[in-house]
């Protein structure tokens, strides 16, 4: 039993199934990878920063090793955008939502 | 210990007796006036050049696991210095002079073998983009001949010319190009290090930076707190993590690419072919073995190991140009953690913070460049002005808009 717990734990990781919300399992493959979460932030480009803001929103991330918020584009599904949580150490998925969801209540959040 | 041929008839006759530890293993003194973070390629050359290039002392070098364990180690060891940019071209060079003295500079077999690398071409565009670099290449001191197709076929007549989709039609050669033996190279530059005092210090992990008024008092580590004047961070691979711990945040995401090491077989493969459109490159090590890579697995990782479905995309690029390999069984693959920079150059630069020094991002393309990252770190270290071949890779270029983007796959890491 605990060996069976083991490969499938080392197959979700080594095969990196994505929960999708509307479609369920879905192999990784079918999507193409962006980068950290927080590009949905988009700084505002009349804002008297945006230049440095802009810099950090292009060039830095945080990088780091353990859950990471990323986007992932299901290129070869629906074209949906997801916000993913992967562990960067082990490559398990923690957990997958449409990015547009997260978006929207980021968007009520700050109003 | 000096090696040399009589050495080694001497001790063979003495049932090699008489070999003693290539490096002391000392333990840490409370106070260095440099300390390197990484006892990586990187680092251990930087510790080198310091001590014996820039006459500098009381140096230590700090690893967290055993030296050469990183990227060092993890890499498919291929040295050259076909580079297009203004940024890059001189730089890599003095890289490539470095390694063509570097067994006799270290007095260490270091298996440095300039066989050639070609890279093919398969249409009018990528022989034109080709032909430009080699004219760059010759302006930065390099040298470099495109090959036709006919050319290629006298040299390398295995491999698969008439592609549907990438037909060869030539190649791009630098002939000084070639690969080294990457754990002699870490084993080189820590026991000529350790022989001008640098204090090589294993199993101590930088837990943290000591920084008070903004300047570096030094590091704490899992062996205590080490105080230091100056402290250069060479942990490629790791550089985001460890410089989250000076509160920077780098133009930097870590990705894994992967590598493949096959059975033994005859000399089949003269250079290093690289198969650009495949996604695809390969040489065959002295023991045999054909040693191949690929891209990097294309999202953030610290896994220090792959995925499957890049092993199957770098085995269908195998199989497009070099059918013939196919039956060829794989013994090893692994992956290593990338520092994959926003423009796909490195960083050698000081920090917002005095006395603190970062050497990092340098994608997929670190261990070509150990000679000349190190006398590069050294420089900088050491007279705090960067050295003449190493002046644009500023931490501040991304703000500045001086990016070095040398695939032209602009601010996306995993395109580099």
């Amino acid at each position: 039993m605990k060996a069976a717990l083991v490969r499938s734990r080392i197959y979700s990781e080594v095969k990196m199934l994505i929960p999708h919300p509307v479609l369920g399992l879905r192999d990784a493959t079918e999507f193409i990878y962006l980068g950290a979460a927080r590009l949905i932030d988009r700084p505002d480009p009349s804002a008297p920063d945006a230049e440095a803001a802009f810099c950090d929103y292009v060039y830095l991330r945080d990088n780091p090793a353990g859950a990471h918020r990323e986007l992932w584009f299901h290129e070869h599904g629906d074209h949906s955008w997801l916000v993913v949580t992967r562990d960067t150490i082990t490559h398990e998925i923690l957990g997958a939502e449409l990015a547009q969801d997260v978006a929207l209540a980021r968007k009520r959040s700050v109003k | 210990m000096r090696f040399s041929g009589f050495r080694v008839l001497s001790e063979a006759l003495k049932g090699h007796s008489g070999w003693k530890p290539l490096w002391r293993n000392p333990d840490p003194q409370p106070f260095y006036d440099y300390v390197i973070v990484g006892g990586g390629g990187h680092g251990l050359a930087t510790a080198y050049y310091l001590a014996k290039t820039f006459r500098q002392s009381r140096i230590a070098v700090l690893e967290k696991g055993w030296l050469g364990s990183g990227n060092v180690g993890r890499n498919t060891t291929v040295i050259r210095s076909n580079y297009l940019l203004p940024g890059n071209g001189p730089f890599y060079e003095f890289s490539l002079k470095l390694w063509e003295g570097l067994e006799q500079e270290l007095n260490f077999n270091s298996m440095v073998s300039q066989r050639g690398v070609i890279y093919l071409f398969h249409s009018d565009w990528q022989r034109d983009a080709y032909r430009r670099r080699a004219n760059s290449m010759a302006l930065a001191g390099a040298d470099a001949r495109l090959l036709s197709r006919e050319d290629l076929k006298a040299m390398l007549p295995f491999l698969n010319y008439d592609n549907a989709r990438f037909p060869i039609h030539g190649g791009f050669m630098q002939p000084r190009a070639g690969t080294a033996r990457h754990d002699a190279v870490a084993w080189g530059y820590a026991r000529g290090a350790d022989m001008y005092g640098v204090d090589l210090i294993q199993n101590c992990e930088v837990t943290g930076f000591r920084i008070v008024d903004g300047k570096i008092r030094g590091v704490e580590t899992s062996r205590g707190f080490i105080g230091a004047s100056k402290v250069g961070v060479a942990v490629a691979g790791s550089s985001s993590r460890v410089m989250a711990m000076a509160g920077m945040r780098l133009p930097i995401e870590s990705h894994v690419l992967q590598a493949f090491v096959t059975e033994g077989l005859k000399p089949i493969i003269p250079g290093v072919i690289m198969f650009g459109a495949g996604h695809f490159y390969i040489s065959q090590s002295d023991k045999g073995g054909l040693v191949f890579c690929g891209e990097v697995d294309g999202y953030n990782s610290y896994a220090q190991r792959g995925n499957l479905p890049m092993v199957e995309d770098v085995c269908e690029g195998a199989m497009a140009v070099m059918p013939m390999i196919g039956r060829v069984r794989l013994l090893r693959q692994w992956g290593g953690v990338m520092d994959m920079s926003m423009d796909g150059s490195p960083i050698i630069d000081r920090t917002g913070i005095e006395g603190l020094y970062f050497n990092g991002g340098w994608c997929v393309g670190g261990f070509k460049a150990t000679p000349a990252s190190g006398h590069a770190f050294a420089h900088l270290l050491a007279t705090d002005t960067p050295h003449e071949t190493a002046r644009a890779y500023r931490l501040d270029r991304f703000a500045r808009g001086y990016l070095i983007d040398e695939s032209g796959a602009g601010a996306q890491p995993n395109l580099q």
